[in-house]
């Protein structure tokens, strides 16, 4: 391999930032373009002019992010919005979402597919009840991995104990996130570069490494399920050509484990079991499949496959069920939840019709308590639900598998996408 | 470590992959939106491989100006016919004839704007009731906002403060008759994954793409080439020039760059070294901070 083809073997890390305008977040992704040469000079051009319109004396790296009219009028961030960066290791995906309360659901958005959470504390404030929420969202999200960047750190003297001081703070809730399996902390100053690229000379008492360097080399290899195998079945493909006039193959996306040709198969919900023949990435034969792989499989004998079935081993089911219980985001500014009232669930290439049975408890996002005796449910709200489908589903707990415990709710009316949730 | 680790290119082939057959099933009649770009090489690539060995279910719809560079043209029509796909050409003079457009005049005239009524018209006109497009969040600011799949009204228009949250890989594509969506398969792609991917996989792409001589001339910043519809004028002194293109759209507002890359290997190197993003030399998108995003609104992909 020459240096210049290593991107033949780059691999992706997608994390999500979320602060509000304070912290320095933009700032801080500002200096990780900046630094790692992905700011270009057109841009960098676009938004002088732009800050000098708006009035800012210091070019504004805010406006880099917040692309939309409304957004640089009024000086905040509305929508999530996706960033790139690469360095010779990794390719970078930042799901940049405002930390505002009320963004709660743009904050779900972003978390819903990372690896990462990068969470911004203000070294001269400590924690506040803003960084709970996002490290209350990143666990619920089933995020692993959590990097505490203690910012501002130049406007205390560089000094280790408002970085001590966060430690503790964090460390006394830490223990009640579930899924979170690695917790880093890194002292930084996003406005002088300290720690964000090269370590910093400045503090010497730190001995861990830089935020690039940790974002370059954290192992998220074992974050996917490579363990209970599910293939949701996303389209039939039949060529009909006189070349190919006996293929039926399946095409979708691995949900988790592992598929190799010979493997013994279940199909749910049929329940008929058979051999997978091939594996196709396109023309070409596959040894394995796995997350998050789209492939197509073909079966040693013709049985009835078709959308919104799901592949798995015999000896490995997920749960068969009508009955629900899950964790509920609700996302809909115009429309609250309503017990009893029917909508469309999507769960992995599946439509069916749920009723939202109970609401057994609501979290305050601020405390992190349960309120079990406020059951009016609007947006930004996050609680525990239990549903009823038309069908029964195959799903693991989203603790288990992110693929197969997360669904959608979708109102049958105006077709909004209503609220996101997990099953426990 | 690797047995179970997918490359970047692996996983952004996957994902757009899983849309592009997220689009086949929960559309009636998709079609790809195809001008003989890089992007659109690449996502009709991906489309052919999430079907083969079937044929792709798309049609394929070219929003056509009229002011092409005549590689694009002959190189859309090989690449149509080698696939045996359906080729539909929405053309803006067509628009202009009918009436539904008027000609911008002025010396940078130009007819891309125009585009968005052409492309809403085909859409009516040929029933589609989703467009794939090769957009990504990397090009603009407006579309760092976009969803993969994202909503039209009746009239065609983007509500950017107004979307449909997009969790995991579950899309939403229900809408009410007469709406429509666009669908953006290589949203998380960058300028360099296209060019890596097109050299991992051997894609074909138009001349244009890499270094060729050719008379330019500089306006407003750009480097455009001497055509039929960039005609130099007073002042202007057009020269012969090494250039390549790093997007192909509309012949009177897509800038060449000066180079020497002939090959794929060399654009990925240039690339790398460049300081200037790939839409830096269209003037389209200079006419204003949200010149995009006010396109979008109307229509435009």
């Amino acid at each position: 391999m020459t240096e210049d083809k290593n991107y033949l073997e780059m691999d992706l890390l997608r994390f999500t930032t979320a602060g509000s305008v304070d912290d320095g977040k933009s700032t801080l992704v500002g200096r990780l373009f900046y630094d790692t040469k992905s700011i270009f000079e057109d841009q960098l051009e676009a938004i002088e002019r732009s800050s000098k319109q708006h009035g800012d004396e210091n070019v504004n790296l805010a406006l880099l992010t917040d692309g939309l009219r409304a957004e640089r009028e009024q000086g905040i961030t509305i929508d999530v919005a996706y960033r790139y960066f690469a360095t010779p290791k990794r390719k970078f995906i930042i799901a940049d979402t405002p930390g505002h309360i009320q963004y709660t659901r743009n904050m779900v958005t972003g978390a819903s597919t990372a690896n990462l959470a990068l969470i911004l504390v203000d070294a001269r404030k400590g924690v506040i009840e803003q960084t709970k929420r996002h490290a209350f969202i990143a666990d619920l999200l089933g995020i692993k991995h959590v990097a505490v960047c203690i910012n501002k750190m130049d406007l205390v003297d560089y000094g280790q104990d408002p970085y001590d001081k966060v430690l503790k703070e964090f460390g006394d809730f830490a223990s009640r996130l579930d899924n979170v399996t690695e917790l880093t902390f890194i002292p930084i100053s996003a406005l002088k570069g300290d720690n964000v690229v090269e370590r910093s000379e400045h503090m010497p008492w730190y001995k861990g490494s830089s935020l690039l360097y940790h974002l370059e080399t954290v192992y998220v290899g074992s974050d996917a399920n490579h363990v209970d195998a599910r293939f949701p079945v996303q389209w039939v493909i039949r060529p009909h050509s006189d070349e190919h006039h006996d293929f039926r193959g399946f095409a979708g996306r691995v949900a988790g484990g592992v598929f190799k040709p010979g493997d013994e198969v279940t199909v749910l919900p049929s329940g008929f079991s058979t051999r997978i023949k091939k594996i196709f990435m396109a023309e070409k034969e596959l040894e394995k499949a796995y997350n998050p792989l789209s492939v197509t499989v073909t079966l040693e004998d013709e049985i009835d496959v078709s959308r919104g079935d799901m592949l798995v081993k015999p000896n490995n089911q997920p749960k068969v069920d009508q009955n629900l219980d899950a964790m509920l985001c609700w996302f809909s500014s115009s429309k609250k939840l309503v017990a009893g009232s029917k909508y469309l669930l999507r769960h992995t290439t599946k439509d069916v019709q749920a009723i939202v049975t109970e609401v057994l408890y609501k979290v305050d996002v601020n405390t992190l308590h349960k309120v079990e005796d406020d059951h009016e449910f609007g947006m930004n709200d996050i609680g525990r639900v239990t549903l009823r489908v038309s069908q029964p589903l195959f799903f693991d707990t989203y603790r288990r598998n992110r693929n197969t415990g997360s669904f959608i709710l979708v109102d049958s009316f105006t077709n909004e996408t209503l609220a996101a949730g997990m099953m426990r | 470590m690797r047995t179970y680790n997918a490359t970047h290119l692996n996983q952004l082939e996957s994902e757009s992959i899983f849309v592009l057959r997220e689009t086949a099933a929960q559309f009636e009649r998709p079609c790809l939106l195809f001008s003989g770009g890089k992007d659109s090489i690449v996502m009709a690539h991906l489309a052919a491989k999430a079907f083969a060995p079937a044929k792709t279910p798309f049609h394929f719809l070219h929003v056509d100006t009229g002011h092409n560079f005549p590689e694009t043209i002959e190189f859309r029509d090989r690449f149509v016919e080698k696939r045996g796909a359906q080729l539909v050409v929405g053309l803006v003079q067509d628009s202009i004839e009918r009436g539904t457009v008027e000609e911008e005049t002025g010396p940078d005239a130009s007819r891309n704007g125009l585009q968005s009524v052409t492309l809403l018209e085909s859409i009516e006109r040929e029933g589609f009731d989703a467009c794939l497009g090769g957009g990504r969040r990397d090009e603009e600011k407006a579309r760092a906002k976009e969803r993969f799949f994202s909503h039209r009204d009746a009239f065609g228009q983007w509500d950017p403060k107004n979307q449909r949250p997009e969790l995991w890989n579950l899309f939403n594509g229900r809408m009410a008759p007469g709406e429509n969506f666009r669908i953006f398969p290589l949203s998380n792609w960058t300028e360099m994954d296209i060019w890596q991917y097109a050299r991992l996989e051997e894609i074909d792409l138009p001349s244009l793409y890499f270094a060729h001589e050719r008379e330019v001339v500089e306006r407003n910043g750009s480097l455009l080439a001497v055509s039929e519809f960039v005609v130099p004028r007073e002042g202007e002194n057009p020269a012969k020039e090494t250039v390549r293109f790093r997007t192909i759209g509309d012949a009177t507002c897509t800038g060449a760059v000066r180079s020497n890359a002939s090959s794929l290997d060399e654009v990925i190197q240039e690339v790398a070294a460049s300081r200037i993003t790939e839409r830096g030399s269209r003037t389209d998108d200079r006419r204003s901070e949200a010149a995009m995003e006010d396109r979008k609104k109307q229509g435009y992909f």
